[in-house]
């Protein structure tokens, strides 16, 4: 087994970074003018990462596949973004804000890392107001906060159910300044299909424009994959449509590790699924847990009598309610962490207490606190998650409680990366929910704007000055390199392949099937009999894919059928390797439940002593078992211990 | 609950195969759509059956189906985002249809937004307007504590109802001149309204107006259309306070 070297630096937690900071080598202005930086994605990582690099002085080449860097997932995010500015004096501090990231992540970050997270987290916040992201305010003109699962104290800020929206716009605005100032040359409607590397260098991307077909070449002496997650493989999830895992995929492909592909995270509240013609899910923020209290009924009867519509959730008295998470975790009660609140859903759910026509529902209420605020309140924080649940059910949370049911919404695992954010190839970095390095098997809620931000604004653009301080020398990449026409020609070759296939089924229909699979076994609860399943399933989905595509239209044009068959061809590898890595870590932590790992009371049981290490696999080519490589996880600071929101 | 089914609907949809060719109307039959489908789930559903049959399938934008991300863009039975208020076209949902229906779907119609293909338009200008002056000029770091600056509630409040545009176009599609006004006064009205927006607020107006003239869309003759289509409700006072901007601006000269 290879030892992974993280470059976590050596000293003290609380030093760690500020020491790293003074250590790596800076470029000067007159230099980094002649560096060009490739950022792939434009959400809060790739966003805030190329507006800071250009500001610096970079010249920055964006990319991304919608019409504009603004559509970019983040835009989606809801309830908020955590930071350890203490501001409601409820003895919040750094080392808060990292434990719990830490216990949250149920001990599979690097203390390093998170510790660093926690510390950028202040400035963040200082960053988006000079923005000018109209962050929710008190009376008196000072930042509001709200509470968040997982934690005791009020430390997220928000713009009402919108914050992502605005933090993107936030980092898009600065975007904006750059490209009118030809700082960052943007590419919209543009997805990467490979990397190139010259001399083991990262060099450039290869992509198509989804407008007119053309592969494309473009160079760099840094290439930044900004591209998010890969929720996608489940078909249906949280994650918008065109979310895929691909630019992360290529990298693997081309010798990056990956860093824990299977801890995925289950959010406990979206709206339940509805049907057979389902194409994605809608979340509704975690902030609702704040005042919604969760419930089925007690008695069996009662739910049977709801699943057939024979009964209103409303004329079941609160002796007849079980508020399951306030009863199990009276500590948390409705504020435990996300996998804690999801399987606690689908527990009841499996026994029999689903309050929906499929059974896979349960109540988020809203009368308490609307007994006890009034609705003005409730409608100030929460209206617009209320009005957006009723356009799409048609029922009024006002008047009967929500029903929710976990889905999947985030993926921790990602492309393995060192302290510096580079992969292992040279000059290839990974930010934001791409890699893998700050959440463990479970991220908090809040964390993810966080963590984007954080690797956009204040880390990468330290870090990636230490490898460029060495390129400055290197002129600008020449784009007739052999290695640019070779992957240009592998780019092409791979799409023609999915073209030509000529079968007679929908790129859909196979990613819905492996959907199923992805859900029904590398879902909420795993098992190895499962996981082998799932495993031999996604192979001969694979054989399928490729014996009977079917893509209408034209190749050298736009072609949205083409274009979702090089994602769900990539997330058919990527499923492959998630349950391979799900059987492997054989314990039980964060969203990664293994049924064979469990405690006498049902909740997740780690295994410190065989699996406190990240898993980073290498791709081996085509047909041939990945290798794993273990970077062990060293907690200097903290104490592992089990998990309790008792 | 359960929704209704709905056993057979007419689909009148517009095909432009790029933005040279000449597009137009072509209908398609869809049956069995429950009222709990979303309308961008039943054009999945009609792409699949067009897939099937080897017909190139609709192409439309669609990302987020939140009605988050600005991307769906449709012009349904004659209206931006189709027959429901403060609504984007992927939170529609088919209740909102009658059995037997005859639904048209449109691109946005605007000189600005000229077609790519089908259903999706370009709206680069957008982009263009707001490189043109819709930030705030601050670099990253360096800057005061959050807490530094006092905002009132109710201007912080005033400039997240603004904030909120999404970027759709359903303004401009819906405006009988394609004008941008409502979606320029949205962003010059959300940054004017924060101190730290205030420092460069008359410049902002000033070239985020010039931009929009240069870029085609066409004057404000105060209709309100594109308040009444707007998905996220934003107020055409906001109109307002960027022709005071702008006048501003112009005195100071």
């Amino acid at each position: 087994m290879t030892v992974l070297n993280s470059k976590i630096p050596a000293g003290p937690l609380t030093e760690k970074w500020s020491k790293h900071k003074a250590a790596i080598k800076v470029v000067s202005p007159a230099n980094k003018r002649k560096l060009d930086i490739i950022v792939v994605g434009t959400g809060l990582a790739g966003g805030s990462a190329a507006a800071s690099l250009a500001e610096m002085g970079y010249n920055v080449k964006a990319f991304c596949y919608q019409d504009s860097g603004r559509r970019a997932h983040s835009i989606a995010a809801q309830g908020g973004i955590n930071a350890a500015k203490n501001y409601q004096n409820d003895n919040d501090s750094v080392f808060r804000l990292f434990y719990d990231t830490i216990k949250g992540g149920d001990y599979r970050a690097r203390e390093g890392n998170v510790y660093r997270l926690a510390e950028v987290s202040g400035e963040i916040i200082d960053q988006c107001v000079a923005q000018g992201v109209p962050f929710a305010r008190e009376y008196g003109g000072t930042l509001s906060n709200r509470s968040f699962g997982g934690v005791l104290v009020s430390r997220t800020f928000y713009a009402r159910g919108q914050t992502g929206q605005q933090l993107l716009l936030g980092c898009y605005a600065s975007m904006n300044r750059m490209i009118g100032q030809g700082k960052i040359e943007m590419h919209e409607r543009n997805e990467m299909l490979d990397i190139v590397t010259i001399d083991g260098k990262a060099r450039g991307i290869i992509t198509r424009n989804l407008v007119t077909g053309e592969i494309e070449r473009h160079g760099a002496h840094a290439v930044v994959i900004a591209s998010g997650g890969y929720g996608n493989v489940f078909f249906l999830s949280t994650n918008a449509m065109g979310c895929n895992g691909g630019a992360a995929w290529q990298a693997y492909k081309n010798g990056a590790y990956f860093g824990n592909p299977c801890f995925v995270q289950i959010h406990p509240t979206c709206i339940p699924v509805h049907g057979e013609q389902q194409s994605k899910l809608t979340l509704m923020s975690e902030s609702l847990r704040n005042d919604g209290r969760v419930w089925t009924p007690k008695k069996k009867e009662d739910a049977i009598k709801l699943q057939k519509g024979q009964m209103s959730p409303n004329d079941i008295s609160d002796e007849d309610r079980d508020f399951y998470l306030e009863r199990r975790y009276p500590s948390y009660g409705n504020l435990v962490p996300r996998d804690v609140a999801s399987r606690a859903a689908k527990e009841r759910c499996d026994e029999g207490f689903g309050v929906n026509e499929t059974g896979k529902a349960v109540y988020l209420d809203f009368k308490y606190s609307i007994e006890r605020l009034g609705r003005d309140v409730i409608e100030a924080r929460y209206g617009n998650l209320f009005q957006m649940y009723e356009k799409i059910t048609d029922a009024n949370p006002y008047n009967e409680p929500m029903q929710i049911y976990p889905a999947i919404h985030y993926s921790m695992g990602g492309v393995w990366v060192d302290y510096n954010l580079m992969t292992n190839i040279p000059g290839l970095y990974a930010i934001g929910e791409a890699n893998f390095s700050d959440h463990g098997g479970n991220r908090l809620g809040a964390s993810a704007l966080m963590q984007g931000l954080a690797d956009g604004y204040f880390i990468l653009p330290y870090t990636i000055g230490d490898y460029l301080a060495d390129e400055i020398q290197t002129p600008r990449v020449d784009m007739n390199h052999p290695e640019f026409v070779k992957k240009e020609k592998a780019a092409t070759t791979r799409m023609e392949r999915l073209f030509n296939i000529k079968g007679s089924k929908s790129v859909d229909s196979f990613h819905r099937r492996l959907g199923n699979i992805m859900w029904d076994y590398v879902g909420m609860a795993r098992n190895e009999k499962g996981l082998k399943y799932a495993i031999e399933e996604i192979a001969k989905i694979r054989e399928d894919f490729y014996k009977d595509l079917r893509i209408p239209g034209e190749f050298n044009s736009m072609n949205i059928e083409l274009e979702k068959a090089g994602r769900v061809e990539d997330f058919l590898e990527l499923g492959d390797l998630m349950a391979r890595d799900a059987l492997n870590r054989n314990e039980s932590c964060g969203g990664h439940y293994r049924e064979e790992s469990t405690t006498e009371e049902g909740e997740a049981k780690r295994d410190d002593e065989n699996f406190t290490f990240v898993s980073a696999w290498e791709y081996k080519g085509e047909g041939q078992e990945p290798i794993l490589h273990k970077e062990d996880l060293v907690f200097e600071t903290v104490e592992l211990t089990q998990r309790s929101y008792k | 609950m359960a929704d209704k089914i709905l056993k057979e609907l007419t689909i009148r949809v517009w095909r432009q195969k790029d933005a040279k060719s000449k597009g137009k109307l072509e209908s398609y039959k869809i049956n069995n759509i429950s009222g709990g489908t979303s309308f961008l789930e039943m054009l999945d559903i009609l792409n699949e059956e067009l897939i099937n049959k080897g017909t190139e399938p609709i192409a439309f934008d669609h990302d987020c189906r939140e009605g988050i991300c600005g991307m769906c863009s449709l012009f349904v039975n004659g209206r931006a985002h189709g027959p429901d208020n403060d609504i984007t076209t992927c939170q529609l949902h088919m209740r909102k249809f009658s059995e037997g229906e005859t639904i048209t779907i449109e691109p946005w119609r605007a000189g600005a937004f000229p077609v790519i293909k089908d259903l999706i338009v370009d709206r680069m200008a957008f982009e263009k307007v707001l490189q043109s002056g819709g930030y705030i000029s601050v670099n990253t770091g360096g800057v005061p504590d959050g807490n530094a600056i006092p905002i009132s509630y109710d201007d912080a409040e005033e400039a997240m109802d603004a904030a909120a545009c999404i970027g759709c176009g359903a303004c401009v599609a819906t405006c009988k001149n394609s004008s941008a006004m409502l979606f320029v006064s949205a962003k010059v009205s959300h940054l004017a309204k924060l101190p730290q927006g205030r420092v460069e607020a008359t410049r902002r107006a000033k070239n985020m107006v010039a931009k929009m003239d240069e870029l085609g869309f066409g004057n404000c003759t105060n209709t309100g259309a594109c308040e009444v289509e707007c998905p996220k409700g934003i107020s055409i006072a906001n109109i307002a306070r960027l022709n005071r901007e702008f006048l501003s601006a112009t005195i100071k000269e």
